[in-house]
């Protein structure tokens, strides 16, 4: 288990190492320039090449990148060219408000999509199965920033259910993550019936029905902890999702996460913020699949990590 | 054991004299696709006494399995149902039962045991609370009293340590304890009736012999009725007074088991007693040539694989799976691997066919295998073909049939479409199928059929040897036997050895030349059939041919000790090996190995 726990960290410190490498580079080779916008358009040539030789933009890709990756050993993310403040502290001060509302999606797509998958694998062919999968692909279609606007204008709007905006409070809180959620409950639904199906057909459930034991025990203790296990993994994925899904949803619900951060960061070639916005998405993905295999083997005994 | 047989016996006159503690009467079970009614059993019926044994027999599609699920209340819905008939148990009627009654029966009155040991035990909960569940789903008792019950119920099926067991997970067991756990769930609650439902078709013969001795043990102790559902008729020989024999949803023939045997009236019965394979003394062997060249010849071959651990995942164990065997298989032999599961005898099949990498030596028709190119590897490929277990799962079912059989003769660029339709042709013609019948797909055909299939593509390359990795194992005995003889007759004509594995002794006496019994990876006795069959020498091979059950119902089985062990696993830590059995010829080439392996032995 500890030897498994330190290969996989190791194996996440390669991906993170091979993440900086990548996005520094794609930032390299990119025809924006940092410095133009730094500097503004009417600045003359000897401030670009003054901004440009501060930043040390004028070294080689080779040392730049040396230069960032040294400074991230230290626990230095560097600064951010416009808003001149570490990009540590940026990416701190929004990062509480980014996992919170990934946890809340987290929670809203599994109650949704894992309620609604076995309530279908239940009623397998009949009306109710088939209205909830039709339901199911809606979501898993529409666009999150329709689905955003849409629960904003019903339930903010019209119903004045929950706020508009903001953050600080949980009914802030409603509204984003059901809309980071509802794809993902989609998929959910889609995968617990078919998982669930199949368990309803397996030797064991028939055994269970064999000993006498009741239909909600049946399904609760025999037939769910095993419908579940191929889905853990794709929670893992999820945050990978998420991670692109968070931009959209944060700015229409005003959100202050670092997806508006990375967003606006991106708009102006703010290239610390991007890298840190990006290493921490890369660390958090890592993490979530880690945490994900290591749950795993508390559900299914035969999974032993090593 | 002599006195069990003969209370079975008396049980098998009772039911005039005695309640019946079960009749079916006019059962018929049928299923609804697009708004018709077609019945799968029709009109059975048939009573059981208490205490008694009644074997329902038959092939796959005759219906036993269905008739099992009926009484127990299990049908899957909506399509299956009961249609007409009744199963009375104590004076009601099951059918009409609404499920919460029924419910209360279930594992309570009436119990079950299925063929699958394997799955048939939730993977995800520990032993105890499964046995547990099962006392506390009928009684009103405590999650602690229903533990001591479910461990006094573990005692009494013969597991060993039952007290560890009970907080063990289904994979941390093997099949024959799996089984036993199964045996221990239905009979907890002591039911007046048990089903067993090929209770041992998918374990080992000498497991077999373990769980049926418990089964009958147990059933003079609690005076429970069985029904067993069985194709064995060996199975059926051994445990039941009397016998119901199904085929298409309908017995053909009810009564005792002895007039059955002995006297069929039945055309189809006669059939499927004629069709059972049987052991004898291994006489009437013929021995290879003197002349006979050597096809394949394996020589010290080892074959393991890694166990990985550790944060480097560097390997920590192996698994010995095939520990120095050495043989010669020469032409037109058939040369039979036996051996319970886990000893080996298919991973050998595997090195031969360049499946899995190996160490030592396998020739092939005088070519070393192993370090060859991959043109050289193709051409040796030619002489070696498989035929496996699962036809439906060896056939691509996108694929038209003509199209599988000729797919060597296509990777191999031998002759033009049209020479290869025509041989294909001319292969599914031989081995008994219709030229017309080229351009089907698999689906269409019946598993006999398949397995005819699978054949006519090994012999599209005219392979000198053909592996038959279980072959006949999962078809019914009248399909056994008729691809058998068809497996004798390709030998006969076109002088092909065969490597034939099986667990099944009766088939092994019926075709094989020579035969080798395996033990955790180890050649443990090599011999001709006669030398085999006729006087056994090592330890291990007189109790595998012990363990098989007789289809004669006169025979009376000397008592056994009752067994409980279980085959030790052939994992070792790096750098350890296990101990090396040296062959000592008695005479006349039967090899027997003088010592034995680990305690079992």
């Amino acid at each position: 288990m500890l030897a498994y726990l330190i290969r996989r960290l190791i194996q996440a410190a390669l991906i993170l190492l091979g993440v900086s490498f990548i996005t520094f580079f794609l930032l390299f080779v990119l025809p924006a320039d940092p410095v133009r916008q730094i500097a503004g358009r009417s600045a003359t040539p000897e401030t670009v090449a003054n901004i440009r030789h501060q930043l040390g933009l004028d070294q080689p890709f080779v040392v730049q990148y040396w230069r960032y990756l040294t400074g991230l050993f230290q626990g230095d993310m560097g600064r951010s060219y416009l808003q001149k403040t570490e990009v540590a502290t940026l990416i701190a001060a929004r990062l509480p408000a980014t996992l919170l509302l990934m946890l809340g999606a987290i929670v809203a797509e599994l109650i949704m999509g894992l309620t609604l998958g076995i309530v279908a694998a239940i009623r397998r062919g009949g009306a109710l199965d088939q209205s909830l999968m039709i339901t199911s692909f809606v979501a898993v279609s529409a666009p999150q920033f329709v689905v955003g606007l849409l629960l904003l204008y019903v339930f903010a709007v019209k119903l004045s259910w929950f706020p508009i905006g903001g953050y600080g409070s949980f009914s802030n809180l409603v509204l984003p993550a059901l809309t980071l959620g509802i794809m993902g409950s989609g998929w959910y639904s889609r995968m617990m019936r078919s998982s669930m199906i199949d368990v309803l057909r397996s030797d064991y459930i028939r055994t269970a029905r064999a000993k006498g034991l009741r239909r909600f025990r049946v399904l609760a203790l025999h037939a769910m902890p095993n419908a579940i296990l191929p889905i853990i993994a794709m929670i893992g994925i999820d945050i990978g999702i998420f991670m692109s899904g968070i931009v959209v949803v944060e700015s229409v619900f005003g959100w202050p996460g670092i997806g508006q951060l990375a967003w606006q960061a991106i708009q102006r070639v703010d290239i610390p913020i991007i890298m840190g916005v990006t290493l921490v998405s890369a660390c958090a993905i890592v993490l979530g699949n880690l945490l994900a295999d290591l749950i795993t083997p508390f559900i299914d005994p035969r999974i032993k990590l090593r | 054991m002599i006195e069990v047989r003969e209370t079975n016996a008396g049980a098998g006159l009772a039911p005039e004299a005695a309640q019946p503690v079960l009749s079916v009467d006019g059962l018929t079970i049928s299923v609804r696709s697009e708004g018709r009614e077609r019945p799968l059993v029709s009109d059975l019926s048939f009573t059981l006494a208490r205490g008694e044994t009644i074997a329902i027999a038959g092939e796959s599609g005759s219906g036993k399995s269905l008739t099992s699920l009926a009484i127990m209340g299990l049908l899957p819905p909506p399509a299956l149902h009961v249609s007409a008939g009744a199963i009375r148990f104590q004076g009601e009627d099951l059918t009409r039962l609404p499920e919460s009654r029924m419910r209360a029966m279930r594992g309570n009155r009436i119990a079950m045991i299925f063929q699958e040991p394997m799955t048939s035990l939730n993977p995800v909960l520990t032993i105890g609370l499964q046995l547990a569940e099962a006392i506390r789903a009928h009684e009103p008792v405590t999650k602690r009293e229903a533990r001591a019950r479910a461990l006094e119920a573990l005692r009494r099926v013969r597991i060993s340590e039952p007290e560890r067991r009970m907080g063990q997970y289904p994979h941390e067991l093997s099949g024959g304890m799996r089984q036993r756990v199964m045996i221990a769930m239905a009979l907890a609650l002591r039911p007046d009736v048990l089903i067993a439902d090929e209770p041992t078709t998918a374990l080992d013969v000498t497991v077999q012999r373990e769980v049926l001795d418990l089964l009958r043990d147990l059933q003079a102790e609690m005076g429970t009725a069985i029904i067993l559902i069985t194709h064995d008729m060996g199975v059926v020989a051994e445990m039941a007074a009397r016998v119901i024999v199904m085929k298409q949803g309908r017995a053909v023939e009810t009564g005792a088991v002895a007039q059955i045997f002995s006297d069929p009236r039945e055309a189809y019965t006669q059939d499927l007693l004629a069709a059972v394979p049987r052991m004898g003394d291994g006489s009437g062997a013929r021995a290879a040539s003197p002349e006979a060249k050597p096809v394949a010849r394996l020589r010290d071959v080892k074959v393991r694989f890694d166990i990985r651990g550790g944060i480097l995942s560097q390997v920590t164990h192996r698994v010995h799976a095939v520990e120095g065997v050495s043989f010669d298989i020469m032409e037109g032999e058939t040369f039979s691997l036996v051996g319970e599961s886990g000893c080996g005898k298919s991973t050998i099949a595997k090195a031969l066919t360049g499946l899995v990498p190996h160490q030592g030596r396998i020739e092939v028709a005088g070519h070393t295998m192993g370090g060859l190119s991959g043109a050289k590897m193709k051409e040796m490929r030619r002489d070696v073909q498989i035929v496996f277990q699962d036809p439906m799962a060896a056939l691509d079912p996108r694929m038209r049939v003509g199209d599988l059989v000729a797919e060597p003769l296509v990777i191999h660029g031998i002759g033009t479409p049209e020479e290869q339709r025509e041989k294909v042709a001319g292969l599914f013609e031989r081995v008994g199928l219709t030229r017309d019948q080229l351009d089907r797909y698999p689906h269409e055909f019946s598993g006999g059929q398949r397995q005819r299939i699978c054949i006519a593509r090994a012999l599209a390359l005219q392979p000198k040897l053909i592996v038959a990795d279980e072959s006949v194992s999962a078809l019914d005995v009248s399909v056994q036997a008729r691809v058998l003889d068809l497996l004798d007759a390709l030998k006969r004509e076109f002088g092909i050895a065969y490597l034939f594995i099986s667990h099944d002794m009766a088939v092994v006496e019926n075709i094989s030349d020579r035969i080798a019994v395996m033990y955790m990876g180890q050649i443990v006795e090599m011999g001709t059939r006669a030398q085999i069959f006729g006087s056994p020498q090592h330890p291990y091979t007189k109790r595998l041919m012990a363990a098989v059950p007789i289809p004669d119902p006169g025979r009376v089985r000397p008592p056994t000790p009752r067994l409980s062990g279980e085959v030790p696993s052939p994992v070792y830590k790096l750098g350890e090996h296990p101990q090396r059995l040296s062959l000592r010829n008695i005479g006349n080439g039967h090899l027997v190995a003088d010592i034995g392996l680990g305690g079992v032995l």
